[in-house]
């Protein structure tokens, strides 16, 4: 399968995993989420760039998708807080990206076949038998690893302690936290949990984070201590997905994934239905939460997979799509409220 | 939570005849609502005044009730009915206020009627400017900064305190009727007491001006569980300062980032958590471009205009979720329709832009201000969808139907750069066309922004669009161009004309690139999720969706675009109901329309809807995808009967009448011959093109003659032409609507007028009844009052309307529907006009005979006899019941418009009332269109000379009940002279009080005015009708219509009232 189109941004080749996102706004939020790390995204929204790109709303200091494709680039980036126009800031942060293509017939062949492979190519003659070798040929790398930390950093000034897990966190997630009165020390991803528990933290936070859960060994290891310490611990998408797999569940790798900001779940215990954002293509297997450890707290109601988990010792809790928002709804930020009173602190 | 068992019959309240401010929306929000229901085993109980509308068919509710919207009906409709809930939020404003009304009586508690969907408090809360400025105060939603005042003075004390411009707005009121902006204390008091005089409780808010900001819109869900969901967002071509159902609007949001769209979603949800809505509710921001400062402009707990226009927007239907969640489902509990495999609390998102244009009815009334502000003027409107901007607004454009097809406008052609400039200060409807012309001409973005403050990314598009003109004209053609050229909108003409390729060529050109558009679906979804909705719209991608149904044979149906002036919701339900009678027969049905506010273009009407502009090419992409069997015109008005040529050449065949016979009905000479072959009289009549002609052909038929445009729907440029002058500047007018058809001059007869819809089947007719209007010829049909059954007839004259109404039938070739209109003069039966296709009366005259005359008409296609079908040819006997259609104006909203009657309709909408005895019929007609009945008062009598002596026994009759007449000179002498007291005003201008200040004063209750002829706005009568209309009071200028209003209250205090289900009609007793 082959589209055409217009090259914007910086003229490069790369291979990348394609996924879809079908949110009508927040590409800014979207385009610096380490969770898209090796990624090409299809925007689902015709027009794209309409309002430039401010950067006080990125969640990373630079993009982290690997291409951006879409059907087309507003001429115009309209609005009073705009930094760059999204062609220069592509191609300040080297980035390629493709306009003038079908993108509604794009994500219907995502949607059928599945998260695929693929290879945006710069030129007028392109070799597709190459290309198609290329992409055979291409292994994601894991994400977590190359989008963490390298060393912990320090955010906030607040009386409550907590450790960031980052496995490729959103810096909302670090700001939900600093404005409810937190101290965050970020960590990288693979941190001993000896490091994390000598720093005295009142809480831990598992961040989002790009790629298969399962190829994150080193990590669900330390999870399990992390779990058995009694700590309170809040996760998010990825760390959801990385504690589950720490209490003996499963995850799988679903079709073509969820992401976009109008995402509805269903908190079980109240029966109230939120909007949420969501960016991922795994899962945590519903079947295979001992019922002893953890029950379901919310589910996806598009395809009623796993979108919480709130865990028997009463310490735990984690939800697989995203409170903090940016780009999306700010309907279920009062998650963070729980996690503060989890932690015994305080809260905006 | 599920259904609440206990709720088992339901009282729907209806939204009343179709004014400015309220259109067709209702009926859509309505009628799925009422099928919501229905699906859930609850039983409808329908009141709406008006018989146009979809929702008042029996088949679409249990019991109908096509009464006046009056507190004193609904009571009684309650107390015949015993509902045991009443579900206000569908009928507009009317439908809040008199449910509210209700409620404060306490006669819902007393018969333990509930509201559901949305309660009386939050109703108050929202509509109250007092209590809605305290809610917002609770959960901190900043307001724009305001003061209630009661009276003009409290209005400039905060005026001053606020600072100038203030915006002035009338509590309780429709479309922001009565409300303005204010720069001045001269201004403001003018607008203030305006607005003071039509609030329903006698208030105004006085609010800082915060013109120029973003106006947003969010569509705002949320069920009995405190579940909350954001349908669709909405951004303003027209800031703020322009009503919202005046302003270009495109959806989703273009210019704002997701920080500041989360704000204000988050605002929409915490304002529909604080006023607990239980439905769907419409939330109006203004947000400063210039900062995140924004405040709450407005509040509908209902469903709205904003709302149907949401839903089609999206795919996502807001009146039926809405009605589920009345009846206590929960959003998690409702299956999302469109995909069937996800729930209604999810949130849309789209994958394409829609742009609605506003339809404005400017081109009826030439002399009215086209200026817009918060008073809304427009009657109906188009949606554009495409996958951008430029070309969804490209659509919208062509949909308008004004001779308009993309971004130019002839008008601005010859005028200097200083005139265009003065053109974009004007805040008016042709503002985006000289918004073009001045980037076109070069002017810098910037200086237009900085008059017009429109956002310079919908600038920058027109830029872009303008700038596909320019290649257009100076690039040679390539498929590149081309290509772009027709993703950004451009019809193949309009590639011709910019670029000076024939059309034939350009053709050519598309077939050798395989340039073609392609169908997507809108799925509410992006394509995230497999969707079953059959909803299209064309776009120049690569893959196509629509897949045409090989295995049936199927039936495209030509709707009937924007509600009009002339062309109102009556062709919508000839539309769907031409659908639902070829499905009935096995066809797969194809409807091609783009009104967001109809229920034509609901995704489950027909099985495939194409959401597209009417025009050839538009209709020619769909045909040679679908390839149908059969295309239908005869039911979508005007727009679709200019498509038949069109579509006959592109091979489909046009079921029923063909477009040789259309021709034949509208081509003047040709009509002329076969009326002399069917032996019909006719009034004397000319066929002309120019000024000259039409002076000689008004001195060879002789003073006074009809003058009018052919091919035009709604009498549109017609006038009665008394003398040269008034010919001159008839013609004048009729040349500005770029007329390429020949102007008719006939000989004006003055008589009874008699209309009849009949259904041929190409052996003989069925004509269902045949209605008498009250006024005499001369006044618009639409404009009239009509009775069913005819009243004073002899039985000789109606069988000569039967006969030639055969006659005519059988000589045009008609299959299916025909209307006719005579004029019947001293015994004799005269054809003014006949017209091949549906009519305004057909859904009034079908429900009140009980006879179904579209699905008739659609039978007879397929070569059914209709005694076949079970009627007897000829003429239906009548029903012991008389049913009397109002019509029903909107002159107070437009400035500028004489509301004088004549051949030119200016009627908005219509009610009927329905009895068995004609006073009371009539009675309920004058109350459904808003008129009180008062057996006293005060009325001004003004008539022109001729008029005098007819007049006179209309002040006796008014003057014996008790009424004071007030006059000036000539008719207060006449009247004196003929023994009738009478207070004598002075006339316009003269010494104070005058005539305007008695009139303002609010003492009138009614004033007659007939107007005398001449370049007649200059003169003192048209100034009299503004000042009546514009102060609320009725003014009649028909002594016709007085008439029959003196009949009125003189039975109106010994009538008792009755209420009629006319699911019932079949079982009144018939009388031969």
């Amino acid at each position: 399968m082959a589209f055409e189109g217009q090259g914007f941004g910086e003229p490069r080749d790369v291979l990348c995993e394609v996924v879809f996102n079908s949110a009508m706004c927040g590409y800014t939020e979207l385009l610096t989420d380490p969770s898209y790390a090796g990624q090409g995204v299809v925007m689902t929204y015709p027009m794209i760039g309409n309002y430039g790109i401010c950067y006080e709303d990125a969640e990373a200091g630079h993009p982290w998708v690997e291409a951006f494709i879409v059907h087309s680039v507003s001429g115009i980036a309209s609005n009073f807080r705009c930094d760059i126009d999204l062609d220069g800031y592509l191609k300040s942060n080297r980035i390629p990206g493709i306009s003038g293509i079908d993108t509604r017939a794009l994500t219907r062949c995502l949607r059928e076949s599945g998260t695929m492979r693929g290879m945006l190519c710069f030129g007028d003659q392109v070799d597709r038998d190459e290309m198609k070798r290329k992409i055979a040929a291409h292994v994601v790398p894991n994400g977590v690893s190359q989008v963490s930390i390298r060393k912990p950093r320090d955010y906030g000034n607040g009386s409550v302690k907590v450790a960031l897990l980052d496995y490729g966190t959103k810096e909302n997630i670090i700001r939900s936290l600093t404005r409810r009165g937190c101290t965050v020390r970020r960590f990288p991803n693979d941190t001993p949990f000896e490091e994390i528990k000598a720093w005295n933290p009142d809480g831990v936070m598992l961040s989002n984070g790009p790629g298969d859960p399962q190829a994150c060994v080193k990590e669900i290891a330390e999870l399990k201590r992390v779990y058995e310490s009694g700590i309170p611990t809040f996760a998010i998408c990825m760390g959801h997905q990385l504690m589950a797999l720490s209490q003996g569940a499963n995850t799988y790798k679903l079709k073509y994934g969820h992401r976009g900001i109008n995402h509805p779940v269903k908190e079980l215990k109240s029966n109230r239905v939120y909007i949420t954002s969501q960016n991922h293509g795994y899962v945590v297997d519903a079947g295979t939460i001992d019922s002893s450890v953890a029950e379901v707290s919310y589910i996806s109601m598009n395809d009623r997979s796993v979108e919480g988990l709130d865990y028997k010792n009463g310490r735990v809790f984690s939800v697989q799509f995203h409170p903090e928002a940016c780009s999306g709804p700010l309907d279920t930020g009062f998650l963070f409220d729980r996690f503060m009173d989890l932690m015994g602190g305080g809260r905006v | 939570m599920s259904k609440i068992s206990s709720i088992q019959k339901v009282l729907i309240i209806g939204s009343g005849p179709i004014v400015i401010g309220q259109a067709a929306e209702f009926d859509y929000a309505g009628t799925q609502a009422c099928r919501a229901l229905r699906e859930e085993g609850v039983e409808v109980i329908l009141v709406n005044s008006n018989p146009a509308t979809i929702m008042t068919d029996g088949e679409i509710a249990d019991k109908v009730y096509i009464e006046p919207l009056t507190i004193d009906t609904l009571k009684k409709v309650i107390l015949k009915e015993r509902p045991d809930s009443v579900l206000p939020t569908l009928g507009g404003q009317n439908a809040l206020n008199l449910a509210v009304e209700l409620e404060e009586s306490g006669f819902l508690a007393e018969h333990n009627v509930r509201m559901i969907g949305t309660n009386a408090d939050t109703i108050r809360m929202a509509e109250d400017r007092e209590l809605f400025k305290e809610a917002m105060a609770r959960i901190s939603q900043p307001c724009a900064e305001s003061e209630i005042a009661e009276t003009v003075e409290d209005s400039l004390l905060i005026a001053k305190r606020i600072g100038y411009p203030v915006v002035v707005r009338p509590a309780y009121t429709l479309g922001g009727s009565g409300g303005g902006i204010a720069y001045t204390e001269e201004q403001l008091h003018a607008i203030a007491s305006m607005g003071l005089h039509r609030s329903r409780v006698n208030q105004v808010l006085i609010e800082r001006c915060i013109s120029g900001w973003k106006e947003i819109e969010y569509e705002v869900i949320r069920d009995g569980n405190g579940n909350c969901i954001t349908v669709c967002n909405m951004e303003n071509f027209d800031p703020v300062g322009v009503h919202t159902g005046d302003s270009i609007v495109v959806a989703p949001c273009q210019t704002l980032a997701d920080k500041e769209i989360q704000m204000l979603r988050s605002a929409s949800i915490a304002i529909i958590n604080e006023l607990k809505v239980e439905g769907g509710c419409n939330v109006q921001f203004a947000l400063n471009p210039e900062s995140f400062e924004y405040c709450v402009i407005e509040v509908n707990p209902r469903v709205s205009r904003s709302s149907a226009l949401a839903s089609k927007a999206t795919g996502y239907p807001i009146a039926k979720v809405a009605s589920k969640i009345a009846l206590g489902y929960t959003l998690d509990e409702i299956e999302n329709e469109i995909t069937k495999k996800t729930y209604a609390c999810f949130e849309p998102t789209l994958d394409y832009c829609v742009v609605k244009i506003p339809k404005w009815p400017f081109d009826k009334f030439v002399h009215a201000r086209r200026s817009l502000g918060t008073q809304m003027k427009a009657t109906g409107e188009v949606m554009g969808i495409a996958p951008t901007f430029e070309a969804a607004l490209m659509k919208a454009i062509r949909c308008l139907e004004q001779n308009m097809f993309d971004l130019t406008d002839a008008e601005l052609d010859g005028l200097s750069d200083l005139d265009v400039s003065e053109r974009i200060h004007a805040v008016d409807d042709r503002r985006l066309f000289a918004v073009a012309e001045a980037l076109r001409r070069g002017f810098a973005m910037e200086k237009i922004h900085s008059v017009t403050k429109i956002d310079r990314w919908f600038l920058q598009k027109l830029q872009s669009i303008i700038a596909v003109e320019k290649r257009l004209a100076n690039e040679p053609m390539s498929k590149e161009l081309l290509q772009k050229a027709k993703s950004f909108g451009f019809l193949d003409e309009t590639v011709a004309k910019f670029s000076g390729i024939s059309i034939e060529e350009i053709r050519g050109l598309k077939e050798k690139w395989a340039i073609r558009p392609v169908y997507k679906m809108v799925d509410t979804c992006a394509a995230e999720f497999e969707a079953e909705t059959p909803y299209y719209y064309s776009s120049y991608g690569d893959e196509n969706e629509s897949r045409p149904e090989r295995s049936r044979k199927k039936i495209m149906v030509i709707g009937s675009g924007p509600i009009r002036i002339g062309q109102g919701i009556e062709f919508d339900f000839c539309s769907v109901h031409s659908v639902w009678a070829l499905k009935k027969l096995g066809f797969e049905t194809i409807i091609v329309n783009n009104n967001p506010e109809t229920v034509s273009t609901d995704f489950d009407i027909a099985d495939k809807l194409y959401f597209e502009p009417l025009t050839p090419e538009d209709v020619w992409h769909i045909v040679e995808l679908e390839k149908p069997d059969g295309a239908v015109v005869q039911f979508g008005g005007q727009t679709a009967i200019k498509l038949a040529g069109a579509i006959e050449k592109m091979g489909i065949p046009l079921l029923g009448t063909s477009f040789d016979s259309i021709d034949e009905a509208e081509d003047r000479e040709r009509f002329d011959a076969i009326l002399a072959q069917c032996g019909i009289p006719h009034a004397a009549g000319r066929m002309v093109f120019t000024c000259e002609e039409a002076l000689q052909a008004a001195h060879e038929l002789g003073y006074p003659v009809l003058v009018r445009p052919s091919y035009v729907l709604g009498g549109q440029g017609m006038d009665i032409a008394y003398s040269d002058d008034d010919i001159r500047e008839q013609i004048g007018i009729i040349n500005t609507i770029a007329q390429e058809h020949p102007i008719l001059v006939d000989k004006y007869l003055m008589g009874t007028e008699v209309e009849v819809d009949a259904v041929c089947d190409g052996v003989d007719t069925v004509i269902p009844g045949i209605m008498q209007h009250v006024e005499r010829a001369g006044v618009h049909s639409g404009d009239s009052i009509s009775v069913y059954p005819a009243q004073s007839l002899s039985k000789q004259v109606e069988d000569t309307i039967v006969d030639y109404t055969r006659k005519l039938a059988l000589a045009l070739r008609v299959r299916g529907l025909l209307n006719i209109q005579f004029i019947v003069k001293d015994e004799q039966v005269y054809i003014i006009e006949a017209n091949p296709r549906s009519s305004r009366t057909v859904p009034y005259i079908s429900k009140i005979t009980d006879i179904p005359i579209v699905h008739l008409a659609v039978r007879t296609f397929f070569g059914e006899t209709l005694p076949e079908m079970g009627y007897q040819y000829g003429l239906q006997p009548s029903k012991s019941l008389i049913a009397i259609k109002m019509p029903v104006f909107s002159f107070e909203k437009l400035y500028g418009a004489d509301v004088n009657l004549g051949p030119e309709m200016k009627s908005t909408g219509e009610v009927l009332g329905i009895a068995r005895s004609f006073e009371e019929a009539m009675i309920k007609a004058f109350q459904g269109a808003g008129m009180h009945l008062l057996t006293n008062g005060n009325v001004i009598i003004t008539v022109k000379d001729q008029d005098k002596e007819e007049v006179l026994p209309i002040a006796k009759g008014l003057c014996d009940l008790g009424w004071t007449i007030y006059s000036t000179e000539g008719t207060s002498n006449y009247l004196k002279e003929n023994g009738i007291p009478n207070v004598r005003l002075n006339k316009v201008g003269g010494d104070a009080p005058d005539i305007l200040d008695v009139i303002l004063s609010g003492t009138i209750d009614l004033v007659i005015n007939t107007p005398s002829k001449g370049a007649e706005h200059r003169r003192d009568g048209f100034l009299i009708r503004r000042n009546t209309v514009e102060a609320g009071i009725p003014c009649l200028t028909s002594l016709d219509t007085a008439n029959a209003f003196l009949r009125c209250v003189q039975h109106v205090e010994d009538t008792n009232l009755s209420v009629v289900d006319i699911t019932k009609v079949s079982s009144f007793l018939v009388f031969l």
